[in-house]
């Protein structure tokens, strides 16, 4: 297997990864960036063209970029990453997992229909050029990413039906009341409300089911009392965000169960629970934008040695942690969410096991083994998500492969040690 | 009303060896009480290929795994469809003069003791199975070998053990077994009386009847993603008996099988002393070049997971089966090496001739437990 050496790898382009770069890059490191789409900027750049993705990318542009690359094993102290040119053994004194995060999609009746889509899938589809122009779409769910989802379709000529928040208005209003402590996202709030004037925002709301024959025609809301049926093309619906853990549990990080999916523990530094290994953005904790970038750079400061200037922005970064928890308590799954599915709704798309046969097990392993729920190709990163959330069942520890990867891949293993190390470029002191 | 924990006779553990013991004891009319605190059919059982096969690397292992078979047979459209039984055959191939001649010698053997297999020439392998290499020596098919998912097949036998009047404790397991007998000590304080326990519990089962010389062996399993049509039987090398019962502390032998799903499931490693669960990637790397190198397609797959399990082996290859002559009432159903889910269901008929005095249908005493406790206390 090919070798290659770097003192930090970064696993990630979006805001935490390409901000941990550019620090550990101004640092003087030798620096490899890491992302299994063929581009950069992450789900929540991603197709932003000439935008901040860009901007970013620039300010770290001495790293070596590996794209279209998959992380599918490691240790610490080296990846191994599927690239278009082969299996590679990425070997670097830090490593910083930018991992981000996935939708959490909960089954309802007619969700697999086609038309039915992640919230946040419609956004990066339809960043990457699919044409909504005039198509009647509702979006549902829950979390501001539904907002900037509407307001991006809107802008691509779509016809937003409507909003449905599950959050009550209560919260969301006390959340909106509140905004005035952090005034860049009272800015940003004020921006997603401008360009999606006029769209109906139902909250307390929640699709109930999807139909349609062969593909969606219509979606029923629901506020617990009364329902409402639309005839709508699109239906991007998404219950929040969970971060993705699995390559830091793969390397025997910490992962805190607190949150849907749990989260990668981190100290002040941004340092995992094993040594050399950071993390940043919404891998530690669902927090936005702002909150990533501000994470990647202390990561990306510490893995480099300049733990001073790192801490230096730790007081940010507690503050924009704050915005995130009133967030997540602002958009707390209702239980009627969670309660959806039927018997015959679809639960595992891969393997199409009904939620019929899962609701009445013990655990995540009793449902893989005698359903056969998660042995698809996605490995339950979709229906893992969501019983995590139904009944609280934790994953399986991570085992290599963590994506699936040609046989050919897992029968090449690289030297079990380093030996042919080269020196470190000048300057590096990892 | 009898207690909830009182039982004519107590099975610890639902695997496959558990289940099958569980099932032939409650439809013989016992009263039974399965203790299992974890899922069913997820132990050694669940990370198995569930490969019924015949094995003739002893006369005894001939005789319990052919007798098995049969039984498999006869069990056949009793089984559930999530069971997913099908009579694949197994093909098991020669690279080169050496594996050829072992084929021919099992091959007369075979005939002689009437079990059905043929000669496969180079050109007939090309044809069943294109996936493997072209220039083998030859094979053997052994037909009524079958394949079966176990835990499927272990659930449906509790869940007929519980139609005849079977009950299973979930809430706890066994702690120990006293050394007087009738009953077993449970995890949360608890006694549960039986007139004869049975330990089936693969593993763990060296816990809880000491003594007996048990070896974990490791092994290694890759799944890939669907790939139709791949390959048709089960297809293992001809040297694969002496990965399984040689004395090497790390074998690894090419063993393919078809999943109902269109999956390919890639074996076979054995690793002896070893009952870490982690993946190790060296011999995962191994196993896969050497199935890679019988079948080259195999290189192109994706492959999606990969998982261990722990064989509990005996040194002579062969399970334990019967009465634990130290300790009056209990009886011992484990040490099944990589063959549990083929001789299951002749283990438990072998229990059922112990416990219920049903006459065997094969000499039960090459797997008495007693050939290990020689010398040893014997029965009170």
């Amino acid at each position: 297997m090919r070798e290659r050496f770097f003192d930090i790898a970064i696993v990630g382009t979006g805001p935490a990864g390409l901000a941990a770069a550019s620090e550990a890059v101004r640092a003087g490191r030798s620096v490899a960036v890491i992302d299994e789409s063929p581009g950069v900027g992450g789900q929540v750049w991603r197709g932003s063209g000439g935008g901040e993705a860009a901007r970013w990318r620039t300010k770290a542009e001495d790293a070596t970029f590996l794209l279209g690359a998959a992380v599918y094993d490691a240790a610490p102290g080296r990846l191994l990453v599927n690239t278009p040119d082969g299996a590679v053994c990425v070997r670097a004194g830090a490593i910083v997992l930018a991992t981000g995060a996935r939708e959490l999609l909960l089954p309802f009746p007619g969700w697999t229909l086609p038309g039915v889509m992640g919230a946040g899938g419609v956004q990066s589809m339809v960043k990457s050029g699919m044409r909504v122009e005039g198509k009647r779409v509702v979006i549902a769910g829950s979390g501001p990413l539904l907002w900037a989802v509407a307001a991006t379709l809107r802008s691509r000529g779509a016809d937003v039906l409507g909003i449905a928040e599950q959050a009550p208005g209560k919260a969301v209003r006390a959340l909106a009341a509140s905004l005035w402590r952090s005034p860049a996202k009272a800015v940003q709030a004020a921006t997603l409300a401008w360009q999606t004037r006029g769209v109906p925002k139902w909250t307390g709301s929640w699709p109930v089911r999807a139909e349609g024959l062969g593909r969606l025609e219509r979606v029923t809301l629901s506020d617990g009392e009364r329902t409402m049926t639309l005839e709508c093309d699109l239906l991007g619906v998404g219950f929040g965000l969970v971060p993705n853990t699995t390559l830091a549990s793969l390397l025997g990080c910490r992962v805190q169960p607190a949150v849907v999916g749990g989260a990668v523990a981190v100290d002040a530094a941004m340092g995992t629970t094993v040594a050399g290994v950071y993390a940043a953005g919404e891998a530690v904790g669902i927090g936005g934008v702002d909150c990533a970038i501000l994470e990647g750079r202390i990561a990306g400061l510490a893995a480099a040695g300049s733990g001073e200037r790192a801490m230096a922005l730790s007081p940010a970064r507690v503050r924009a942690r704050a915005f995130a928890a009133r967030l997540e308590s602002a958009f707390t799954l209702r239980p009627e969410v969670l309660a959806l599915a039927d018997e015959r709704t679809i639960l595992c798309r891969c393997e199409d096991v009904p939620f019929g046969e899962v609701v009445g097990l013990g655990s995540w392993r009793e449902a893989k083994v005698h359903t056969r729920c998660g042995m698809g190709p996605c490995q339950g990163r979709v229906c893992g998500s969501a019983l995590a959330a139904i009944k609280g069942w934790t994953p399986n520890d991570a085992r290599p492969p963590i994506v699936p990867v040609p046989v050919s891949v897992l029968m090449d293993q690289p030297a079990a040690t380093a030996a042919d190390h080269p020196p470190k470029p000048d300057g590096a002191a990892v | 009303m009898t207690d909830r924990r009182t039982a004519d006779v107590i099975v610890v553990g639902a695997g496959i060896v558990g289940a099958a013991c569980a099932l032939a004891l409650s439809r013989s009319g016992l009263s039974t009480l399965i203790v299992e605190p974890g899922v069913i059919g997820v132990g050694t059982t669940g990370a198995g290929m569930g490969h019924v096969v015949l094995m003739d690397d002893s006369q005894a292992q001939f005789v319990l795994t052919g007798y098995s078979r049969m039984l498999w047979d006869e069990l056949g459209g009793a089984l559930p469809e999530r069971a997913a039984r099908r009579s694949t055959g197994t093909l098991w191939v020669a690279a080169d003069d050496h594996d050829l001649h072992t084929a021919i010698r099992r091959h007369a053997f075979y005939e002689s003791s009437g079990v059905g297999s043929r000669l496969v020439s180079p050109a007939e392998i090309a044809q069943l199975e294109p996936n493997l290499r072209r220039d083998l020596a030859g094979g053997l098919m052994v037909m009524g070998d079958s394949v079966v998912y176990p835990p499927a097949a272990a659930a449906w036998m509790i869940e007929r053990a519980c139609a005849s009047g079977a009950r299973v404790e979930r809430s706890a397991g066994v702690a120990s077994i006293p050394a007087a007998g009738r009953g077993v000590e449970l995890t949360d304080g608890s006694h549960a009386a039986a007139g004869a326990v049975v330990v089936a519990a693969g593993s763990a089962s060296g816990g809880l009847a000491r003594g007996l010389p048990m070896t974990p062996k490791k092994g290694h399993l890759v799944i890939t993603d669907r790939a139709p049509g791949f390959c048709s039987a089960q297809i293992m090398e001809i040297g694969y008996a002496d990965s399984a019962h040689g004395d090497a502390a790390e074998s690894v032998a090419f063993n393919v099988q078809p999943r109902e799903t269109g999956q390919v499931l890639i074996g076979s490693s054995r690793q002896a002393g070893v009952s870490d669960a982690r993946v190790d990637r060296a011999i995962v790397s191994t196993m896969l070049e050497r199935a890679v190198w019988f079948m080259p397609a195999l290189a192109s797959l994706q492959a999606l997971r990969v998982w261990t399990g722990i064989r509990p082996a005996t040194p002579d290859n062969l399970p334990v089966i019967g009465p634990d002559p130290r300790t009056p009432g209990l009886y011992l159903a484990f040490g099944h090496e990589g063959l549990g889910v083929t001789t299951s269901l002749g283990t438990a008929a072998l229990i059922a001739h112990h416990i219920v005095g049903h006459a065997p249908a094969i000499d039960p005493s090459p797997y008495l437990p007693e050939r290990f406790l020689r010398g040893g206390p014997t029965d009170a």
